[in-house]
């Protein structure tokens, strides 16, 4: 028996002549990030171990050990939480809609959704600053209305910060949603209500797990973008609210603090590893409830 | 039925709140932009056009917009040929580990950017490559590659290749058969990708901010600059030729491939 299996193991051809000449191609490009991509991301690990005297986890004491930097990754985690939420109750049942439009509609609705992931994130913070401002429009608009009397501060509030990610960050929560709200026959809910189901149960019970890729997909890749945000927190905020990344930035660039900006490096990537390990692993986890189901 | 009128009006309303929220601080640079007083106050006041006269002489700004232009079209342009290659070999060869080297090639994707500037800052270093535009010019295929593959391998693998035999069974040499049946059914899948590929380039902050030098700043660095250094309406004006582009540019797409053909890879 094992020798009927062993046999056309050793009937195969050296690994040299049986290699396909159509897979050198994708040499080149494994062989660029594997020199460009791999190997710094490999380097910056090692820099966070690397102390004077050899091995060292200094790095990592001062980050995990201190409460200063324990709040400040904390503040990540509570942006990429608030971020996401707030992204999800827009923008789920703005997919909704958006799947259910038709013909012309559809398209125009669904330009004025994708343009502006198309536009520069500094021009999109510059113009969230101009809304904010004490003369800005908002202010404007509410004086005007009478809902105010006075000029209110909103630009270096936390409020405004979460806005402004959410506005940032929205079109990548409402497009895989959308995709996914599109593929689903809107013949089940009938189905459902031909059967009795209430418009609430047929909505729990149907409609939400069929969705539930798509919100899994929105969610890991809002969250991950989140909290590795720099641009939009450093404008609206600036160091009163210190994130992972404006700590990583400023180790780096101002204080020539290496380990530091290594170690919190290592802990963001551990962060964004997570969040794609687990919302591939819940994609399995959804894949195998359809198959069953 | 009342309940499921409550729904569609619950979703119709957030989806417009969400479309006026998003283009909210697009839209509201427009105004700023035309106004004639040195801040942006709002309503604007006046009508004018100095601001989008003096963007000529901001210090640096035509440069950095030269230099993010030639980044991104350089860095998509060798991400398209070595990401086409790649994703050739993978849905055509036998490529051992076929399914970890294409996670590998799209990971880039998943990194946070920071980490990933840093990263390169130090090897660059290392090594002793010190000179700004290489620096860039690297990282910004690292950037685009994995929009690149996304998309190619996408098209790719919808593809039926018997599509090619059956053109050369027809009396099509081998070469036309390729670019008469092959390149017409992929070509949505790469104009997508190397849109996707030039606009994450040309706006990318958290990687560039790590490898430019005094004198070679992509665009990004130097509006943020310029935001921080002297606030001005002249920023409203040069967001609004961005907007403009960005604009013409979504517009192009949609008659080539379709924007929610391109949006679905």
């Amino acid at each position: 028996m094992s020798a009927t299996l062993a046999a056309p193991a050793a009937a195969l051809p050296p690994l040299r002549r049986r290699l396909d000449p159509m897979a050198l191609l994708a040499l080149p490009g494994v062989a660029f990030l594997s020199v460009v991509f791999l190997l710094p991301l490999l380097l910056l690990l090692w820099s966070s171990i690397r102390g004077e005297g050899g091995f060292t986890v200094n790095g990592y004491v001062r980050v995990l050990g201190d409460a200063y930097y324990i709040g400040v990754i904390g503040n990540s985690l509570q942006l990429g939480l608030i971020t996401t939420a707030g992204a999800f109750i827009l923008g789920y049942p703005a997919a909704f809609a958006l799947a259910r439009a038709r013909g012309y509609a559809q398209v125009v609705l669904f330009a004025l959704v994708f343009l502006p992931l198309t536009v520069s994130i500094i021009v999109k913070s510059f113009g969230w600053g101009i809304v904010l401002r004490r003369d800005g429009i908002l202010n404007w608009l509410m004086l005007n209305v009478g809902l105010i009397e006075r000029p209110v501060r909103m630009i270096f509030t936390e409020g405004a910060l979460y806005a402004g990610m959410i506005n940032v960050f929205l079109p990548f929560m409402v497009l895989p949603i959308y995709s996914v709200v599109r593929m689903i026959d809107p013949r089940y809910g009938d189905a459902a209500a031909t059967l009795g189901a209430s418009p609430w149960y047929r909505f729990t019970r149907v409609t939400l797990p069929l969705t539930l890729p798509g919100v899994v997909a929105g969610a890991s890749l809002v969250f991950s973008l989140a909290v590795a945000a720099y641009v939009t927190p450093s404008l609206l905020m600036g160091d009163r609210y210190m994130t992972m990344s404006m700590v990583m930035a400023k180790a780096f660039l101002n204080l020539r603090d290496w380990q530091l900006g290594g170690a919190m490096a290592a802990v963001l990537l551990a962060v964004a590893a997570m969040v794609v390990v687990g919302a591939s692993l819940m994609q399995r986890r959804l894949a195998r409830h359809g198959g069953a189901a | 039925m009342t309940m499921d009128r409550l729904g569609t009006g619950i979703a119709w309303t957030a989806l417009i709140l969400v479309i006026a929220f998003l283009l909210l601080p697009i839209v509201v640079v427009i105004p700023v932009s035309f106004t004639e007083s040195t801040v942006f106050r709002f309503p604007p006041e006046g009508f004018s056009l100095q601001w989008y006269g003096r963007i000529r002489n901001v210090d640096g700004l035509l440069g950095a917009l030269w230099l993010s232009a030639q980044i991104a079209a350089l860095s998509t342009a060798t991400s398209l040929l070595l990401g086409t290659l790649c994703a050739i070999a993978l849905v055509r060869g036998l490529v051992p580990g076929a399914a970890a080297i294409t996670t590998f090639m799209v990971s880039p994707l998943m990194l946070p950017g920071l980490v990933l500037g840093i990263a390169l800052l130090q090897t660059m270093r290392e090594v002793g490559l010190r000179d700004a535009w290489w620096s860039l010019y690297l990282a910004h295929v690292v950037i685009t590659l994995p929009f690149v593959m996304r998309t190619v391998l996408a098209s790719l693998s919808l593809f039926d290749f018997a599509m090619v035999d059956a053109a050369r069974t027809l009396g099509c040499s081998y070469p036309k058969a390729l670019w008469r049946v092959l390149v017409p059914n992929i070509l949505p899948g790469f104009i997508s990708g190397a849109l996707f590929a030039f606009i994450a380039s040309f706006d990318n902050y958290p990687v560039s901010m790590f490898l430019v030098d005094v004198r070679t700043k992509t665009l990004p660095i130097q509006l943020l600059n310029y935001l921080e250094i002297s606030p001005d309406p002249t920023l409203a004006a040069v967001s609004t030729v961005l907007i403009g582009l960005t604009v013409i540019v979504l517009i192009l797409c949609d008659r080539l491939v379709g924007l929610r053909r391109m949006a679905s890879i």
